[in-house]
């Protein structure tokens, strides 16, 4: 005989907590999947919603009844701005011993490291003669590198953060090497001692020479951008003015592989496998106009590009296309992006002197959260993406609102591409069939691959 | 004989480290896998295909582990009645049982004699109210409370053909809670999705009273209702009346979803809880299925070669019991719309438990047929039979107890029927032991999750997407202008859109109408009444 007075089971903890009976049986739920997808188009909706938890059971009530509209007004992803700068921002750098701090450096010369918890500036590194147009850290945190368009390489000791922050330290160089020509960019060797310098040529420093240690050419052309392989930290890779990508390898005396793309600034984001370059792993297409700067996210999942059309965009991995976009009239040109240490937030700066920052999510609830809330959370996450691809529910995920000119550009660019994909088809529907052989959009961007 | 009491769970001493699924959970990971997998092999798109099998993957891992625990998280088993020997369990009588349980379990038989009591009710699951017809009073009593005291349980009674009163009573402490009179014949009177609110069938209207007896609503366009159901998930409540109209009407937003006039009058109307679907049953021996959204039956079956007496739904929606006037009792299998079995016996109620039990009563006596040997064939379990005289009206399983509660013309009764219900609750779909905190929490969250008539804007939708996609035949001598093609575009979706407009203006001005009838009539006097108009416009 079952009998629900059983004292043992009712037996309260405390007066506050009871104690919970679960049965996963489906029988005792009827219509679960109607239900399931009811609680995905409102955790859809209510996505952005996440407000301080002073508010949210007053909001959650008020709006459980006018929420039925097809807005997410409530995404909240810009944190705070950091104002200083006096010129536009060129350049970040991260340190990866330290979660708070970021290094900007702009164009005329200014770099500072920024408190991002507090968003001011903690100490500013004065010296360089014009634009500053790389930054980087050594892997141990101690040593920044900046090179500029004054031809200089500058190395400075970084600040150890105190508890007293006091404003506006100015810090003095370790270093100061003088080179031939202009540098476009700097990176850092991942656990070693050198760092790798784009200009004319390709340069390799160490810290304790004044000239660089080795030097690799391919071409005449200008590189343009350089980065270590943190993985291998033997390789790095430089991208030319010739439209060109290289892989390098210190151990060897001449670089490794290059491949041409067809097009310069053509708005795409191109995924490589470095072992395999003839084709591209992925396109990502989503800008209108040229792509800046890239950051990947410490998961490795994700990564952040901002772009000349005034927009940061967050792709998957492996997505076509971006699942988010951050854009701010105030925002101007967006010139360098970084993906917070944490994976949390993205910081941009910008042609207006700025530098923003942006939740990595744009509906996550900052903070400490309770481990109900969190469940919660991940409840409706999963419940979301159980039901994204169905019409209403991927509808309101997909949604964003784009500033005007984006939209009539993007849409300009769609129909331009549909004319010419149409006028392929009708080509190879007059011609023999097999004359004119499909290539997928991964390789149609590639010239050539050499050696 | 033996029957078994209630169970603390004992310790099991096999430690939980096997890895492999044996063969019995094997059955268990059956019921929770929901069906069966997909295939995967028509698939074209790699993408989506490694997608669908990493969650096919998981979800055969979720179901195992749903079975595995399920030694720990049911901490109650089942009741059950065995014979020994040439015993027969259908021999077995209450007092025989109440000798054999826990004084706990012998409570929860009782007969309460209110002369003229006729319905039975209950709340849902998690508030096991019962609702019991009675003659003479309208009352709402306090209901169970366990120790603590936080909170109450309420009944209600509701009042037969003759009389004219309403009361719910507790079924544990039997106090009156609230009682009041109405003054007229209630029909049916049924609780809404809480014991706060509750809907009786009353002599010309349907009236919505509060649980302190306050009349909160008068519903006119149900009419005359003879029988109510209340979709709980769409919060729906539904009526049929005697001039063969059923209704639907939201009562969150008092907007009335649909009313449908297709048959003559009929008393039978149940709800299948496992897709709430509202099935009437019909005098000419038919059963239909209606859903607010259609105008027409979704299903017409022909039952039986007389008028349907009564319906029952087992609750994992696969399984109806009708029963007819030419004394058979029909158990249908409603995926192949199959007798699986035809069993004699004349029913004027009937009921479904938990765990499948089919309980059926006519006059006195009360029979319940179970699925005892597992193969989908009903045979005889037990039978109950009251005072000669007393005539059975309405009969309802308490959930997650082994109770029968009986509404009979002298009153209610509740007798033990062991392995009816189903031991162990999950807290978050029906809790009995909620507390005044915890259900004011739940209201908002169950009406944010009602599910609405999407099935409508749906069509829409896909009615305007058809329209776009209509290929336009390219024209010379300039008639195929962008321009002219664009408005010719927009007329077609325009066209596409006009039915469902139309229908929606239909139905506005349908309630308009009602509403102006249903005012004049109220507003002649008495005397001259009869001089309004009788026959429905429609």
């Amino acid at each position: 005989m079952s009998s629900l007075e059983n004292e043992a089971r009712t037996f309260r903890y405390s007066l506050s907590q009871r104690r919970v009976f679960r049965n996963f049986d489906p029988n005792l739920r009827s219509q679960e999947k109607s239900v399931e997808y009811v609680r995905a188009l409102n955790a859809a909706k209510l996505d952005k919603l996440r407000f301080e938890d002073q508010f949210r059971k007053l909001m959650k009530l008020l709006l459980l009844f006018f929420f039925f509209l097809y807005s997410k007004i409530f995404a909240r992803p810009f944190v705070g701005a950091m104002d200083g700068h006096i010129d536009a921002v060129s350049c970040m750098a991260k340190n990866p011993n330290h979660l708070k701090g970021i290094f900007s450096g702009s164009m005329d010369g200014d770099i500072r490291l920024w408190d991002l918890a507090n968003r001011r500036t903690v100490c500013q590194f004065p010296g360089h003669q014009g634009a500053v147009r790389g930054l980087t850290v050594s892997t141990d945190g101690r040593v920044l590198v900046s090179c500029g368009t004054d031809s200089t390489v500058r190395l400075w000791n970084v600040p150890i953060p105190s508890l007293m922050e006091s404003s506006d330290n100015e810090a003095k160089p370790l270093a100061v090497y003088v080179w031939k020509n202009a540098f476009w960019a700097v990176d850092h060797q991942w656990d070693g001692d050198l760092f790798a310098t784009a200009g004319a040529q390709v340069d390799i420093w160490n810290h304790n020479r004044s000239q660089p240690v080795n030097s690799f050419e391919w071409g005449k052309d200008t590189a343009i951008s350089v980065r270590f392989n943190p993985g291998e930290p033997n390789i790095l890779a430089t991208s030319a003015s010739d439209r060109s990508i290289t892989i390098y390898d210190l151990r060897l005396s001449s670089p490794a592989r290059k491949i041409i793309m067809r097009a310069n600034e053509d708005c795409n984001c191109y995924s490589y496998d470095a072992r395999k370059l003839d084709e591209a792993r992925c396109v990502h297409k989503d800008h209108v106009s040229a792509v800046m700067d890239i950051d990947y996210s410490p998961t490795g999942r994700e990564f952040v590009t901002g772009s000349y059309d005034r927009t940061v965009r967050i792709f998957q991995y492996n997505g076509g296309h971006s699942r988010e976009i951050y854009h701010t009239k105030r925002m101007q040109r967006v010139f360098c992006v970084k993906f917070s240490s944490d994976a949390s937030y993205v910081i941009s700066g910008s042609d207006d002197t700025n530098l923003r920052l942006w939740k990595a999510k744009a509906s996550e609830q900052l903070g400490v959260l309770l481990p109900r809330e969190r469940k919660n959370h991940e409840y409706l996450e999963a419940v979301k993406n159980r039901y994204k691809h169905l019409p209403e529910v991927k509808r309101i995920v997909r949604h964003r609102h784009l500033p005007k000119a984006i939209y009539k550009a993007a849409s300009l660019r769609r129909i331009m591409t549909e004319a010419e994909r149409k006028k392929d088809e009708r080509r190879r529907a007059h011609s023999a069939p097999g004359s004119m052989p499909r290539e997928p959009l991964r390789k149609r961007r590639i010239l050539k691959e050499v050696e | 004989m033996g029957v078994k009491a209630a169970n603390v769970g004992r310790i099991n001493t096999i430690p939980f480290a096997e890895q492999g699924v044996s063969d019995e959970e094997e059955l268990k990971v059956k019921k929770y896998l929901r069906g069966e997998a997909a295939d995967l092999g028509v698939l074209q798109d790699k993408k989506l295909k490694g997608q669908l099998a990493v969650r096919e993957a998981l979800y055969g891992k979720s179901a195992q582990a749903a079975a595995k625990a399920e030694k720990w998280l049911m901490p109650s088993e089942g009741g059950y009645l065995e014979a020994e020997g040439i015993e027969k369990t259908w021999r077995i009588k209450q007092e025989a049982i109440a000798g054999e349980v826990d004084i706990l379990s012998t409570r929860k038989q009782f007969d309460i004699v209110l002369p003229g009591s006729d319905l039975i009710s209950y709340v849902d699951m998690s508030q096991m109210c019962m609702c019991i017809g009675s003659a003479s009073l309208i009352s709402l009593s306090g209901a169970r409370s366990i120790h603590s005291g936080f909170y109450f349980e309420w009944s209600i009674y509701g009042s037969s053909w003759e009389k004219r009163s309403f009361g719910t009573c507790g079924h544990e402490n039997m106090d009156l809670v609230k009682e009041f009179q109405v003054r007229e014949t209630v029909r049916d009177v049924v609780f809404l999705h809480d014991q706060k609110l509750l809907a009786a069938a009353q002599k010309k209207y349907v009236y919505m009273y509060n649980e302190n007896g306050t009349e909160m609503h008068c519903l006119k366009e149900h009419g005359a209702a003879t029988k109510l159901q209340f979709l709980h998930k769409h919060f729906l409540l539904t009526s049929i009346n005697k001039l063969g109209q059923l209704h639907f009407q939201d009562i969150t937003t008092g907007q009335m979803i649909g009313n449908f006039e297709r048959f003559r009058r009929s008393d039978v109307m149940q709800v299948n809880p496992f897709n709430n679907v509202v099935t009437v049953g019909h005098s000419g021996g038919t059963v239909s299925m209606w859903k607010p959204t259609s105008a027409a039956p979704l299903v017409k079956m022909l039952c039986h070669k007389g008028p349907v007496i009564a319906l029952a739904f087992h609750s994992n929606g696969h399984l109806m019991a009708t029963a007819g006037m030419e004394r058979k009792i029909k158990l249908w299998d409603l995926r192949k719309f199959e007798v699986l079995q035809t069993l004699p016996g004349h029913a004027t109620t009937m009921d479904f438990s938990q765990k499948g039990l089919l309980a059926t009563a006519t006059g006195s006596f009360v029979q319940i047929l179970g699925d005892l040997s597992g193969s989908h064939e009903y045979s005889r379990y037990m039978g109950h039979s009251m005072a000669k005289g007393y005539q059975i009206r309405n009969m309802s399983f308490r959930p997650y107890e082994d109770v029968l509660a009986i509404g009979h013309s002298m009153g209610w009764s509740s007798i033990l029927i062991p392995g009816s219900g189903e031991p162990n609750f999950d807290t978050w779909v029906a809790n009995p032991f909620e507390t005044r905190k915890q259900r004011n929490e739940k209201e908002p969250t169950r009406r944010k999750e009602k599910l609405s008539k999407q099935e409508r804007e749906a069509e829409q939708e896909a009615a305007v997407e058809g329209a776009k996609n209509i290929p336009l035949k390219k024209k010379t001598k300039g008639r195929s202008k962008p321009s002219k093609v664009a408005k010719k575009k927009q007329e077609a979706v325009a066209k596409a859109k006009k039915p469902f407009l139309e229908q929606q203006t239909e139905d506005k001005e349908m309630s308009k109408k009602k509403r102006k009838r249903i005012g004049e009539e109220n507003q002649l006097p008495k005397s001259l009444q009869r001089f309004a108009r009788k026959v429905p416009t429609t």
